[in-house]
């Protein structure tokens, strides 16, 4: 007797029985919303054209996160394969007998004491939080996820398709720019 | 990240940054500290990545609450989404 599927698939119910599930799974990753719906409505469309390959092993919705797993993936690739405007925010010498030591111009500058006491303030949250909505995408998405979602190292390389080593050069990078951002903004005597 | 003992600041930096999520491997940690002995810079720097760390653990936090679709968001994906069934 051949085995029986266990699980079956329903598009017309997709949206009512895991939209939810899917943006949310999306939005804690991508951190747009915009971003996350169109992710959302792409891993349909895409499970649409690929029904025939689904076994009826996993579920609906396990199948169905699958697709879109793929989806966030090509996205960072995306992204990440984009040289941005703001990308080559150089901070060191890149070359010469200094390669490595502090451009003149971007040594960090004394911060004010008092600020860096008084770090509870609301006002500070909020150049915090455009100071990272300021950041290069590809950047504030990695930032986001450890700083934000606190997910482990492993799974955002796991989740973006990214090294580890890859993860700490964009962490490094988007770090070096909030510090220079809040010293501008906030922490500058 | 290289072998060797002295670092410059880039390469300290970086070790800097990783330790702030207490990432650092113990090798990292012996070269950033020798690298902070002798660089005020990235003492300076090393200080208010300190900072910014706690600025962030302070004023960053997971939303807690599942993040849905609206009504009507979900009637315009419903629509789109059946028109390709057919």
């Amino acid at each position: 007797m051949p085995e029986q599927p266990k699980h079956t698939l329903n598009p017309n119910n997709w949206v009512a029985a895991h939209s939810d599930y899917l943006f949310n799974y999306t939005i804690t990753r991508v951190d747009n919303e915009e971003l996350a719906k169109d992710i959302v409505q792409e891993t349909f469309f895409s499970g649409l054209k690929a029904q025939d390959n689904f076994r009826g092993q996993a579920s609906e919705r396990t199948w169905l996160i699958s697709i879109l797993k793929r989806k966030i993936i090509d996205y960072y690739r995306k992204i990440n394969s984009t040289k941005g405007k703001a990308e080559v925010r150089v901070n060191f010498y890149q070359d010469g007998e200094k390669k490595g030591s502090w451009l003149e111009e971007r040594v960090p500058k004394m911060w004010d004491n008092e600020a860096e006491k008084n770090i509870e303030n609301e006002e500070l949250k909020e150049a915090l939080d455009s100071c990272i909505d300021n950041l290069p995408e590809k950047y504030r998405m990695v930032f986001v996820m450890k700083n934000v979602q606190h997910y482990e190292t492993e799974e955002i390389c796991n989740e973006l398709g990214i090294t580890a080593s890859n993860l700490w050069v964009i962490i490094h990078r988007a770090r070096h720019q909030l510090r220079k951002c809040l010293e501008d903004n906030w922490f500058a005597k | 990240m290289s072998n060797k003992f002295f670092i410059n600041c880039d390469e300290a930096t970086a070790i800097c940054n990783k330790n702030q999520y207490k990432e650092a491997s113990l090798w990292e940690k012996v070269r950033l500290g020798l690298h902070l002995f002798i660089c005020k810079k990235c003492g300076q720097y090393s200080k208010q990545n300190t900072t910014l760390s706690k600025v962030c653990d302070k004023h960053l936090h997971k939303c807690d609450s599942e993040r849905k679709l609206t009504n009507k968001e979900k009637e315009a994906l419903q629509k789109n989404v059946v028109e390709r069934i057919k």
